[in-house]
Formats: C-alpha cells, sequence, structure tokens
C-alpha cells in the first residue's frame, strides 16, 4: 500500500464535494430532526412535541409489520441473487465473441429506469396482455399480482432477481477474471477438484466483490420503492408495503410529517448502522488482503 | 461441463423476454393488445412511437432528463476528481469520518430526503429546475464517484506524482496533463455509474419536478394513471428509455467488467 | 520419475498452420535425462514458457509426440502426468494454512491424515517452514510462498519433473542466493528432474548442468555453461551469454585468415570459401581478446572509453569504424589513444548466417 503523506491542504481538493454533499444531506436532515419532534395542525403552525412520535413509531404495529416485511424481502432478495449470480458468472464464456454479448445483455436491466422496470413487469404479468400472466393462466394457474398477496410477492421478487441480478454476475465476473491462469494450471497440477477449485481459488478471490455485492444488494433492496410502488402500489391490502412506502404513503400522502419524519429517522439509522457494519467489515477484508500482499 | 452456456443462455433469454414484450407491445395498436394475444406484431405500426415524437409533452421528458443527467454527471465528476486524488494520496486531519460520512450518504433511502428536499429547493427557488434534480442526485452519485474513482487512482503508482513534481510540473498541469489519462477508464467508469444511477431514479426527480423539468419517466407514470389504457404508448415511452442506457453500455462495453467492480479487484 | 523426451514438438497459439511464423515454438526434438537440472534460458517471448507448458500438460502441442520414458503422453491430462510446476508468481491457497497448502496435493490424491501428517512436517521441516505450518498461508512473504509452492511439488515424492517458470522473478536479491542453493540442495536430496525457465543468464549458468538456449521459438544450443561461453553456436547466445556480449563483427573469409577491413586475422582453422551473399561474422569473447602498446604489432586500434568494473576493466576500442569491447585485468596500463589488439586462434569463431561454422585444422 502507498505510504500516505499527512498534508492538511488536500482538505481543499475535497471540500467542493463535502459542500455539496453537505448541501443535500445536513440541511434536509436537520429538517427532518425538527419535523420529529413537532406536531402540526396544519398551516405552518408547530408545537413540541418530544420524543411522543418516536415512542409511537416504537410501539406502531404498522411500523413493525413494515420493517419485518422488509427485511423478509431483502433477506430473500440475497438468498436468490447472490448464489444465482455466481453460478451465471462461473458459467459465462471467458473469452470470444460470447463475453460482449453476455456483458451488454446482462448489464441492459441495470439502465432502464426503475419505474419503467415496475411497468414491464406490470405489463408482462397482466393476464390479459402480458406474456407470463397470460402464459400461467393458460396453464390453469390462478395468477393475479393485484388481487393475491403470494402471487404479488412472487412477481415483485422475480421482478428483482430479473432486475438486479446481472449487478451480482457483473462484480463476480470482474472477481473471476483477475484471478492469474497460473491459479487454474497450479490446481490442475494439484490435482484438485471442480469443488476444490471454486472453494479454494475462486470464492476466496471473489471474497471482496461478493461483499461490494451483497451490502449493495442489502441496501438497495432494504430502500426500494418505486418498482413495487408501479406494480402494486403496496397491496394487495398492506402485504407489499415496505418500508420506503410506508414513509411516503405517510408523509405525502397522509401529510403526517411528524410520524414520518421520525419514521425517517430510524430508517436512516438502521441503514446507518448497516452501512458501519459495511464499511469496517470491507475495510478489514481491504486490510487483510493488502497485508498478505500478491 | 459441455452444457455450461446454457446457464448464461437461459438467464439473458430471462432478461430478454420481458424487454421483448415491451418492445411487441409498442409495436401494436392498442386494440390489437386488448383483443387478441400475439407474439408478435399482426399489424406492424410505429403510430405509438410517432405520438411520442410529435407530443412536446411527451419528448421534452427526454429532453428535461437527459439534461439533468448531463449536469449530473458533469458535476460528478468534476468535484470527485480532486477529491478522490486527495483520499489516495494525502492523510489529512478526519479523512476517514470524512469517506465514511461520504458513503452514508449513497445508502441513505432517497424516500427519506424526498419531502426536506422539496421544501429547500422551494425555499431558494430552485424547484422544478434541472439544476435542482442534477445536485439532488449529487447526494448519491458524488460519494460513489468518489469511492469508484479513488480505487482507480490508488491503483496507479505515486512514482508517476513524484517524477513530475521532479520534472518541473505545477499540480494543476501534471494533473490534466498526466494523471487524468492514466485514470481515463476509471474516469469512463466513474461516468457510467452516475449515469446509470441519475437516469434510473425516479422518486427525486419527480418530487422535485412539476412541468419545466419534468423526467420522462414521471411523465409516464402519470399518463398511465389518467388515462389508464394507452398501453401502447407506454410501452413505446419505455423502450425509449432503455436506448440511452444500451448507447451507455455500448461506449463502456470494454471496461465494464472491471468497472462493476468499481475498480478495486 | 522419468526420462522425457520431445518428439518433433512443434506449437501454434492459433492452430495447424502451414506459415512458419505462426508458430510459437517452431520443431524440436529434446530428451531431458532423468535427474537432471536444466535450464531453458531466453529472451521473454522465445517460447520457453510455451515449451513448459507442453511438458506439463497445460497446452497441447499441435506436432509432435511428448514421451515420459517410453510411455506417450501427449494428450494425458496435467494431472495424471505427475508433475509439479512452480509459477513466475507464488501461486497458494489464501484461505489455507501453510499445513493444509502441503498437504493439498496429496488429500486431492485421497491419502489418509495419518500418512499425511509426518510427510508435511518432515517436508516443512526441509524448506524452513516449520515454524509456520499453523499460519494463514496468506500472510507469508514472497519468498516463503514460493517455497510453499515448490513443497506442493515435493509433497509427492514421486514426481517426474518439478517446472520452475522464472521462480525468482518476485523475490529481493539478497534472498535469491539463499533460496536458489536451498533448491540445489532439494535437487540432490530428492534427485527429481529439474527444469528451470529464466530469461537470467547467472540464474541459469549457476544452476543447471545443461543449458537450453532459445531464440525466436527454436533451440540454438543446447550445451553445458561452458560450452555455452566458449563455442556459442549462434551469434544470438554469443551476445545473449556473457558481460558484456561476444563481439561480432563482419568479415571475409580467405582460407586460414578473416579479413575486417583490410586487417588480416589468424584463424588457425581453414574454412571453405563462401559466397559473397553469404553473412560472415567474426565472433570473439571480451576475455578472449588482448590489447599491447601501438606500433608492436597487432592490429592498430582506438582506444574509446575505459570502463572499471571492480575486478577488471572494459576497454572500448575502436578498428577502423567498427567498436569492440576488450576485458583487460585491473592494473594493466593502457596508454594513450593508440593501442594494438590480439585474437587468440583458438578463441575466434566464425557465422555463417549466424550459426557456427567449424574449419578444418590444418
Amino acid at each position: 500500500m502507498i505510504a500516505k503523506q499527512t498534508n492538511q491542504k488536500a482538505w481543499f481538493m475535497v471540500l467542493p464535494v463535502f459542500l455539496v454533499v453537505a448541501f443535500s444531506a445536513v440541511i434536509p436532515l436537520m429538517t427532518v430532526v425538527n419535523y420529529s419532534v413537532q406536531d402540526t395542525f396544519g398551516g405552518n403552525q408547530f408545537f413540541w412535541v418530544g420524543m411522543e412520535w418516536f415512542r409511537d413509531l416504537i410501539h406502531s404495529e404498522r411500523f413493525h409489520d413494515a420493517f419485518l416485511r422488509q427485511l423478509l424481502f431483502s433477506g430473500i432478495i440475497l438468498l436468490i441473487e447472490i448464489p444465482l449470480g455466481v453460478a451465471i458468472a462461473l458459467a459465462m464464456p471467458k473469452k470470444g465473441w460470447g463475453v460482449p454479448v453476455c456483458l451488454i445483455s446482462m448489464a441492459l436491466p441495470l439502465l432502464i429506469p426503475w419505474n419503467v422496470v415496475g411497468t414491464i413487469w406490470q405489463i408482462f404479468g397482466r393476464v390479459d396482455i402480458g406474456l407470463l400472466g397470460h402464459s400461467l393462466a393458460s396453464l390453469g394457474v390462478n395468477y393475479n399480482y393485484t388481487q393475491d398477496p403470494l402471487a404479488a410477492w412472487l412477481t415483485i421478487i422475480v421482478m428483482d432477481v430479473w432486475h438486479w441480478t446481472s449487478l451480482v454476475v457483473l462484480l463476480a465476473y470482474a472477481g473471476l477474471c483477475s484471478i492469474p491462469d497460473a491459479y487454474y494450471q497450479a490446481a490442475k497440477i494439484d490435482g484438485a477438484s471442480r469443488f476444490a477449485v471454486f472453494r479454494y481459488i475462486q470464492l476466496p478471490k471473489m471474497q471482496r466483490v461478493l461483499l461490494i455485492a451483497i451490502l449493495l444488494r442489502f441496501m438497495d433492496s432494504f430502500m426500494i420503492y418505486t418498482e413495487p410502488f408501479v406494480i402494486t402500489g403496496g397491496g394487495p391490502g398492506n402485504s407489499t408495503t415496505f418500508m420506503s412506502i410506508d414513509l411516503v404513503k405517510m408523509a405525502v400522502g397522509q401529510f403526517d410529517l411528524g410520524p414520518a419524519a421520525a419514521m425517517s429517522l430510524v430508517y436512516f439509522l438502521v441503514i446507518l448502522l448497516l452501512c458501519w457494519v459495511f464499511y469496517t467489515v470491507m475495510t478489514n477484508v481491504g486490510e487483510e488482503s493488502r497485508k498478505g500482499g500478491n | 461441463m459441455r452444457w455450461k452456456w446454457l446457464i448464461p443462455a437461459l438467464y439473458i433469454l430471462f432478461l430478454l423476454l420481458p424487454i421483448y414484450w415491451l418492445i411487441n407491445m409498442s409495436l401494436k395498436t392498442n386494440e390489437e393488445i386488448l383483443s387478441v394475444f400475439s407474439l408478435w406484431p399482426q399489424n406492424l405500426t410505429l403510430a405509438n412511437y410517432r405520438v411520442i415524437f410529435t407530443d412536446a409533452s411527451w419528448y421534452s421528458g427526454y429532453i428535461n432528463s437527459m439534461i439533468y443527467v448531463s449536469i449530473n454527471v458533469v458535476i460528478s465528476v468534476c468535484f470527485a476528481l480532486p477529491a478522490a486524488y486527495a483520499f489516495s494520496r494525502y492523510s489529512f486531519v478526519g479523512d476517514k469520518h470524512l469517506f465514511f460520512w461520504l458513503l452514508t450518504n449513497r445508502m441513505a433511502p432517497p424516500a427519506v430526503f424526498a419531502l426536506p428536499f422539496f421544501q429547500l429547493y422551494s425555499s431558494i427557488g430552485l424547484f422544478d429546475t434541472h439544476i435542482a434534480v442534477a445536485i439532488a442526485h449529487c447526494l448519491f452519485n458524488l460519494p460513489l464517484a468518489v469511492w469508484i474513482l479513488e480505487g482507480f487512482m490508488s491503483g496507479i503508482p505515486k512514482e508517476i506524482d513524484e517524477t513530475a513534481f521532479i520534472d518541473g510540473y505545477s499540480w494543476p498541469r501534471f494533473f490534466i496533463r498526466i494523471f487524468i489519462p492514466n485514470i481515463a477508464s476509471g474516469i469512463g467508469v466513474t461516468a457510467f455509474f452516475c449515469f446509470m444511477f441519475s437516469w434510473v431514479e425516479l422518486l427525486l426527480a419527480r418530487t422535485l419536478t412539476a412541468v419545466n423539468a419534468k423526467p420522462i419517466s414521471a411523465i409516464m407514470t402519470r399518463t398511465v394513471s389518467a388515462s389508464g389504457l394507452d398501453w401502447g404508448v407506454l410501452a413505446a415511452a419505455g423502450v425509449l428509455t432503455i436506448i440511452p442506457g444500451v448507447l451507455v453500455i455500448w461506449f463502456v462495453r470494454n471496461h465494464i467488467a472491471k468497472g462493476f467492480a468499481l475498480g478495486r479487484v | 520419475m522419468a526420462t522425457i523426451t520431445l518428439q518433433e514438438i512443434a506449437h501454434s497459439y492459433t492452430g495447424a498452420s502451414t506459415n512458419p511464423d505462426d508458430y510459437a515454438l517452431k520443431k524440436l526434438n529434446l530428451t531431458w535425462r532423468d535427474g537432471g537440472a536444466y535450464a531453458l534460458l531466453g529472451p521473454s517471448g522465445c517460447g520457453k514458457t510455451t515449451l513448459l507448458n507442453i511438458i506439463s500438460g497445460l497446452l497441447i502441442p499441435t506436432d509432435g509426440r511428448v514421451l515420459f520414458n517410453d510411455q506417450d503422453i501427449t494428450r494425458l491430462p496435467t494431472e495424471q502426468r505427475n508433475i509439479a510446476q512452480i509459477f513466475q508468481f507464488p501461486v497458494i491457497y489464501d484461505t489455507m494454512t501453510v499445513f493444509d497448502n502441503l498437504a493439498f496435493p496429496l488429500k486431492n490424491r485421497g491419502r489418509s491424515r495419518k500418512e499425511i501428517e509426518p510427510r508435511v512436517i518432515a517436508l516443512a521441516k526441509m524448506l524452513g517452514l516449520e515454524k509456520d505450518l499453523g499460519t494463514r498461508a496468506q500472510h507469508l512473504t514472497a519468498d516463503a510462498k514460493q517455497k510453499i509452492s515448490l513443497g506442493r511439488g515435493l509433497i509427492r515424492q514421486s514426481v517426474n519433473a518439478i517446472l520452475f517458470d522464472e521462480p525468482l522473478t518476485v523475490i529481493d536479491p539478497q534472498l535469491k542466493w539463499e533460496l536458489r542453493s536451498q533448491l540445489k540442495y532439494l535437487h540432490k536430496q530428492f534427485g527429481f528432474t529439474m527444469i528451470y525457465v529464466t530469461h537470467d543468464q547467472t540464474e541459469a549458468l549457476t544452476f543447471a548442468e545443461q543449458v537450453i538456449v532459445m531464440y525466436e521459438g527454436e533451440i540454438v544450443q543446447v550445451g553445458t555453461p561452458e560450452e555455452l561461453f566458449d563455442r556459442p553456436a549462434h551469434t544470438f547466445v554469443g551476445y545473449f551469454i556473457g558481460s558484456p556480449g561476444m563481439n561480432i563483427i563482419p568479415c571475409l573469409l580467405q582460407g586460414n585468415q578473416a579479413v575486417v577491413d583490410g586487417h588480416r586475422i589468424d584463424l588457425g582453422q581453414h574454412y571453405p570459401d563462401q559466397p559473397a551473399s553469404a553473412k560472415t561474422e567474426l565472433g570473439v569473447r571480451p576475455e578472449h581478446l588482448r590489447l599491447g602498446p601501438a606500433d608492436e604489432g597487432g592490429l592498430p586500434v582506438r582506444v574509446v572509453k575505459v570502463n572499471d568494473i571492480g575486478r577488471h576493466r572494459i576497454v572500448r576500442v575502436a578498428l577502423e569504424g567498427r567498436e569492440l569491447n576488450v576485458v583487460v585485468p585491473e592494473q594493466s596500463e593502457i596508454g594513450g589513444e593508440r593501442a594494438a589488439l590480439y585474437f587468440n586462434p583458438d578463441h575466434t569463431n566464425i557465422y555463417l548466417n549466424d550459426h557456427l561454422l567449424t574449419g578444418e585444422r590444418q
């Protein structure tokens, strides 16, 4: 690793970024904190309520439900997308014309605006005009994502797999491509089985990128809003009302600024905590592989 | 192992099917969409696209999106370059905390910020302008850009800097003439990611705009809730939002594998 | 243990072709004696790694056969060849301990723990790794890692050959010596056939019994270090080996004399006349030239530059327009600008189109 030189003037180079991000992050956050301890009767009349919104929130069943749904959703997403992404990356060609074909077609879903992703699946899953819905219906499956919570969940999960597995694939593939040929050759000479090659060469070398993948996927699925909003709008009932959807419903739909702000803060703190774990784990892994050298 | 290629092939098929369906629908008339179920258009029509290209309320959406995405990419890359250089080369008071704090903003849920942003930009008179959306998107794109660029820059040996300074280059001249060409692919990848996240984001873009700067994706949601029936035009608009992404991928296809590892492999 | 024979081997990365330029390795025949220490020497891109990979089975040659003893193994997969290979960069299994790294080849072959353990411990002792057996291999220094790669080859005891692909590239200079002598010691202990690829002549010459010099996909000479030094078979060997390399100057042949710009040099051998189109050159090692005071015989030369490099001096002299290096002892006087140059007929070689030409002794 490069030994860094101490230079306080470096702050000047960071300053523009610091100012822009601070403008976009700190001021709004202050607003949120401000709301979270007040109540309003509309207009511009506010009065102090202290920690009340937070107390309400902690005991609110609605919040618990949304939080648990969110955790369940993120868990399922990770369980499907990470192994699937790794498996696809392992099977991808290493050279030849297949490489650009794979990379380009796989990157495609990542660059579609999120609400268009929602629209695509909304159409695709409709029984009357969608290929998926129509095919399922003609197979005799009773599928209707607007009324059946299970179908709604399945649709959103399949959509998220469709949308985001490629990120895992591309990250894992980048990790795989960085393994020098000598490792595979040495493994051949040592008589290692296919599984041993995966377990002792590929998996350790992918460790860092997989961590990035897991945590990016966890964060982003934890904040998911647009896609399920377009497909189900949080329904049927509240069955697909995830944290962000609930928050926007509360803030914009019902204009309950206080509770919404309190929820924002709790939500943000949860993510901050996860982010901290992410950062610590990442830097530790980074240090370790640096110490080992190459 | 002979059938190994089947796995990516099936996956790509799974990826392309819904997109194909969207394209298929965009080339049909509404009557056909609703009356017959067919795997390809019976009466191929470009009428849906014509609607979009002739109606200003549609195509201005694309222009708006393009404007704020471009502004955002330029701001993100230009501001992040010196900052990433500072993080990769120097240690200074609070550098680690600052870096962590920047990253937390990448992880901040836009839903939390939507309402405060609305009030903030309204109060300073920037509501419904392209620059407002561009700056709002900096919240997550700037930290990301710093992070990616820092990864690429750390891979450049420090000797390059030292040699240049010994040769009598001033810092700005060195940075523009020598350093930037060295991390050109890193800059490309960063711009790609900034483009991607700014282009696909909807919640903030929709909250901060009303008419003049409304992005195409927001126009789509409004149309579907108002008419609710014009599937063909909706599909055509969706197809058109995919095209910029395809173009961008095409330009960075050679760096994509390395880029997705954020320069950190 | 086996004698390795390469029969008519040639390899092209683009598949069989009629264009000889496509071949990274041109047709060659070679036999490696069981238990020998061989070095493959040549500049980058000369085909030495290709040759190595053909022996280890990572590449299947376009033409020809590879024999271990008398068995044709050209198409046998690597893991069945009983070969070990050490790469340029140390290849270790990061997540395993040193012990597990060393035991890995045996485990893969289904040996019992009881059999593995004493062997690993004994080997670790020989490699000087016994203290590190419990640590994760990731945290070791480059030379320890390279020892582990070597150990994974040695653990199998019955290996046919150990192939080294520039294994000391990433090792610090002071450790290179240590590792090299340890390698020599292990070679004596185990008696495996050793094939060592390098572009560093010192490494090759100090270490191998036989050196194979390759150039542009061809073997240009096989010989002991002495032979390579005294009688380079090709002008490339002449200037690749030795520091500075051999002086090579164009000349004309006239019986037992070479004519360089009108000056006659005795060769002590008689060479047949060559057509004018042939490229004839005279090659002489700087160590085999002698300088004397001017105007007392010899060829008149002008001293261009004197370099003192410790044990001796390298004098650069000009004979008419052509410059030559001469190694002279440290104490010798070089007086003035002019000197006389003497050739030793026994060590003056003639090259015809870059290949050594042998004359008739008179």
